[in-house]
């Protein structure tokens, strides 16, 4: 894909820069979903298996009614399959106008809206924004804001700010929660997730995921240096144990 | 005889059906349609299996490895098979429910010979066994066999198309399959009622005594024959089919007789059953009304009868297995869809049917084939789903596209050839190789392997760097030819099959009247779309060797693919399709049949990528091509539902004999809970219906099983895959083919 120059961020034609897309199912939000990947994120999150997304340079330039066209295309399957839409990153809340408009676009198709974020933009999500959005997956890498800053590089806070600011508004969230044996796996740590998605009173779910190793070699094609080398996928029964956790704070759970 | 073969007693055999034009005539549709009761339910009522199911199939499970070690278990070398040729045989003669077997025993394979001699011969040799003189004196000197006739008409431009690989898989020495027999006559009317109407048929048929009317009355005399040698094989039995079954048990034995005759008759590339679950349906659910049948014995029934199927054996050579492997026999049962009228065609049998996969465990026979609609009810598009998940045996062909051009009495023959039963057969045409073709219009008619002139000598192509426009022209040329060489080979074919291979019983169980379809195929789609993508989006420079032949290409920049649902790419496959269709049709058939075409490969993908030599779209030379309509593999990128996509764009009307494609996912790429898992793979069927895909191989396999099951095969021996429109034991693949599916994508997630 060739890289096209970038205008100003957010300039009033909400045009986007897009990673990449794909059409997945059980993954991204309920069933089978066209799922968008934006360009850009501020977060640096020593596990992030999508190191290729970082840089907002790296996307395509699009405008929303090519997102809009591409995504019709899939409309008819996704409707009978049952799923949606999706916007990932990279950090979609990086380019809200963008996102914005186009998910409004889609529930005027009447399509099922996801955000997969981590919160830590969570601000710059207007209300317009978080209306038209049926589903929040929202990401919350650790409930310790020395281990968040140690994991992603950034303070927890905006995300606690923003799971409470959806929590208010009604927003459906489904929690995601990355188990890192070592690095996320205290049951500390996770007891904490567990019990800011129990507060806030709108997690539909908790999807308990397993650190794996397949980002290693977008990180060697880059010339990065993979931060967890020697770290080991978790066991099926760590991956029970920290599902568990969420359990006993009342959290309807999934672990893969 | 056991006292189980008795035939009790039974007051009138159509007790409690509902009247209907059946009653008189031939009708089964008619009869099913006024009789049948839907189930909407679930699958809760089912019953396991009984201690008898489970010993008979052990019994024969003790004897696979034997077969899988030597190829076959054992051969009749001498007996020529036909309906009455061989001594009944048995399983464990005391406890079958459903007796008949090809032979006098199991797994026994039979000779027959009417297809060709050295096949036989050849497959005989190979697997240690002394072809008998006096039999070959027979086949060679006396006797005249289709394969015979074949090469007493081939031209040399035919056969130097057939040496090259660019059509392949031509039943010119086998039996051609592909029709079904509407195996239901039987136990509806009983051979006397259906003895009665071929003659009444033969009767009609009068002067003045034309070509057409003298092979009719010919073709007439046959089936009725083979009508009465029907009877006479069930009469060895024990059984007297003569009228029409009385109970759920005898119509299942009735139907499997008349299969069996078909099996005992044709070594056909494809013997399919038709559409008889919710058939079989009606007698079983009268006798549980009844009270003289339980679920448990239904599903006994049912169970001893898909025994039966899953041993139907041919005696076949290994060039053959490389080509169809695995054995296939493609005893294809098509089940489910909806009704003209509303209503789904969805019994409690049809759910019995698949639940034989549960007591039996995976099988690749018979290939479950369940015609899928958005309208079937939530509880068997459920179970449907699961047990896909499960067993990775199931089929998926749309009714939505069936039913409103073949009607609601369809079923497939093979994989993806829709034919209404008994009102329809085909003419088997394999395929040919359009990838090839491509490169032949490159290098002017020249093969690229061996550099001989097969086609039609254009001028070379002189520029280094090809030009789509011509290209296309020239590849436009070469598909002239290969259209004209392609029927002409199977016009000769058909006619000498009809003429020394006919299929008497199969065809006794048609009308006398039937729609016939050339059914014509191409491989190697994926592979020519790719191919001219890349000519037309990016720079393809060719290399020339030493004889000024183009042998490989070096390709620059991006260009798009098929498999990503992207209309650039996909547009250049689906106008292939629709050039070559048309192309087809301008070429007269043997007995004006109706051209049709399909875009299906079996396991043939990958001897066709091994005829063919280097392409513009990066594939190397001798590397397998994606099966069936699928796209390249690791070309799709964008995940399974965007490569559906993709596929389900090539036109139905063009390929009405039927359009491949083969999924695996991951079972974590359906769902984390099972009930996820069925949900998300039931709204994928529903979606891939609802943009009019019509068929969908479903595995749901996870990569590693496949590799442990390549390293320790004893491990596995149900270990069942689908591959393009049939499923294999994964073990009984040679190493190159399992390869071949594992280096498929797999769609970790969907």
């Amino acid at each position: 894909m060739v890289a096209r120059p970038l205008p100003a961020p957010d300039t009033l034609v909400p045009t986007g820069s897009v990673h990449s897309w794909d059409v997945v199912t059980a993954a991204d939000g309920p069933g089978t979903r066209f799922v968008t990947f934006l360009a850009g994120c501020p977060l640096r999150c020593l596990y992030c298996h999508n190191p290729d997304t970082w840089q907002r340079r790296n996307g395509q330039l699009m405008a929303v009614e090519e997102l809009v066209a591409k995504m019709l295309t899939f409309r008819p399957f996704i409707q009978a399959a049952g799923g949606g839409v999706t916007v990932s990153g990279g950090e979609p809340l990086l380019q809200p106008r963008f996102v914005e408009a186009y998910l409004h676009r889609c529930k005027k198709y009447e399509m099922h809206t996801a955000l997969d974020t981590s919160g830590y933009l969570g601000a710059r999500a207007t209300d317009a924004l978080l209306d038209d959005t049926d589903l929040v997956l929202l990401d919350v890498k650790s409930s310790i804001p020395e281990l968040y800053k140690k994991v992603t590089g950034m303070p927890l806070a905006p995300t606690v700010t923003f799971g409470e600011r959806l929590a208010e508004r009604g927003n459906r969230i489904r929690l995601r929660f990355v188990l890192v044996p070592g690095l996320t796996d205290d049951p500390e740590n996770v007891a904490g997730v567990a019990k800011l998605g129990a507060a806030w009173g709108n997690v539909d779910r908790v999807d308990v995921l397993g650190y794996h190793r397949l980002g290693v070699s977008k990180y060697e094609e880059l010339g990065l240096r993979y931060p967890l080398d020697g770290v080991e996928p978790p066991t099926p029964a760590q991956l029970a144990a920290a599902a568990q956790i969420f359990a006993d704070h009342g959290l309807e759970v999934s672990a893969t | 005889m056991s006292e189980n073969n008795v035939r009790p007693t039974q007051p009138d055999p159509w007790r409690g059906f509902t009247d209907g034009a059946w009653r008189s005539g031939v009708a089964v549709r008619d009869f099913i349609q006024a009789n049948y009761t839907p189930y909407d339910g679930d699958a809760a009522f089912l019953a396991g299996p009984t201690d008898r199911t489970t010993a008979v199939w052990a019994k024969l499970s003790a004897m696979f490895p034997e077969e899988r070690e030597r190829g076959i278990y054992d051969v009749d070398a001498n007996t020529p098979s036909t309906i009455t040729s061989h001594r009944p045989g048995y399983i464990d003669q005391d406890t079958e429910l459903i007796v008949g077997l090809q032979t006098d025993a199991p797994l026994r394979r039979a000779i027959i010979p009417n297809g060709g001699w050295r096949m036989v011969e050849g497959a005989l040799k190979t697997y240690g066994y002394e072809p008998s003189p006096v039999i070959a004196d027979i086949f060679t000197k006396y006797r005249k066999t289709h394969n015979a006739g074949v090469f007493d008409v081939y031209d040399p431009n035919i056969l130097a198309a057939r040496k090259a690989h660019i059509i392949t898989g031509l039943p010119d020495a086998y039996g051609r399959g592909r029709i079904i027999g509407d195996y239901r006559r039987v136990a509806l009317y009983g051979v006397d009622h259906l003895i009665a109407a071929k003659k009444a048929d033969k009767l009609a048929s009068t002067g003045p005594f034309t070509e057409a009317t003298i092979r009719r009355r010919e073709e007439l005399s046959e089936q009725i024959r083979a009508l009465s040698e029907l009877k006479e094989m069930a009469a060895s039995y024990g059984y007297d089919i003569s009228g029409p079954a009385a109970t759920g048990r005898e119509a299942i034995q009735w139907l499997y007789f008349a299969y069996l005759a078909a099996v005992k008759e044709q070594n056909g590339a494809a013997m399919s059953l038709g559409r008889t679950s919710t058939f079989i349906d009606i007698f079983l659910q009268r006798d549980i009304a009844a009270g003289e049948l339980t679920e448990t014995q239904a599903q006994e029934l049912v169970d001893d009868f898909v025994i039966k199927l899953r041993i139907v054996r041919f005696l076949r050579t290994p060039e053959y297995d490389a080509l169809f492997s695995g054995d296939p026999t493609w005893v294809t049962e098509s089940i489910g869809g909806v009704g003209t009228d509303g209503r789904p065609l969805v019994t409690r049998t049809s759910f019995r049917y698949l639940q034989t996969l549960y007591n039996l465990g995976p099988a690749p026979e018979p290939n479950m084939t369940v015609f899928w609609s958005p309208a079937l009810p939530e509880g068997f598009k459920r179970f449907c789903a699961q047990v896909s998940i499960d067993t990775s045996a199931i089929q998926y062909e749309s009714d939505e596209l069936m039913r409103p051009r073949y009607g609601d009495d369809t079923a497939i023959a093979c994989c993806v050839s829709a034919m209404e039963v008994g009102k329809q057969m085909q003419f088997f045409g394999a395929r040919v190789n359009l990838a090839k073709t491509m490169l032949y219009a490159i290098n002017g008619g020249r093969d690229e392997v061996t550099g001989v002139q097969v086609g039609p000598a254009l001028p070379p192509i002189k520029s280094d760097v090809l030009v789509y426009d011509e290209v296309a022209q020239r590849f436009d040329t070469m598909m002239d030819w290969l259209a004209g060489t392609y029927v002409d080979a199977l016009n000769i074919i058909h006619y000498m099959h009809d003429k020394y291979a006919y299929e008497r019983i199969e065809m006794a169980l048609h009308d006398s009247d039937i729609l016939r379809t050339m059914a014509c195929g191409i491989a190697g789609l994926s592979v020519a779309a790719d191919s001219l993508s890349a000519i037309k989006h990016a720079t393809v420079r060719v290399v020339r060797n030493e004889d000024g032949l183009i042998t490989d290409y070096v390709t620059e920049g991006e260009f798009p693919t098929y498999g990503n649902n992207d209309d650039r790419a996909d547009k250049i496959a689906t106008e292939l399709v629709e050039i070559f269709m048309s192309k087809i049709r301008k070429h007269p058939t043997y007995r004006d049949a109706l051209h049709t075409q399909s875009v299906l490969t079996i396991t043939s993908n990958v001897v066709y990528g091994k005829a063919t030599g280097n392409t513009p779209d990066g594939r190397r030379a001798g590397e397998p091509f994606a099966p069936g309509a699928n796209p390249m593999n690791g070309r799709d990128k964008h995940g399974m539902v965007a490569a559906a996509l993709s596929v389900a764009k090539l036109p139905y009307e063009h390929s009405l004999d039927g359009i491949s494609l083969t999924t695996t996912v991951t079972p974590a790429g359906l769902g984390n809970t099972k009930t996820e898992q069925v949900t998300n793979l039931v709204g994928v069927l529903d979606g891939y219906n609802s943009v009019n895909g019509f068929h969908m191989n479903v595995n749901v396999l996870n990569r590693a099983t496949l590799e442990d099951a390549m390293a320790h095969p004893e491990n596995y021996p149900q270990l069942t895959i689908r591959v393009s429109g049939y499923a294999v034991n994964f073990v009984r693949l040679t190493t190159e083919q399992q390869k071949d599916v594992i280096s498929r994508t797999f769609h970790g997630s969907l």
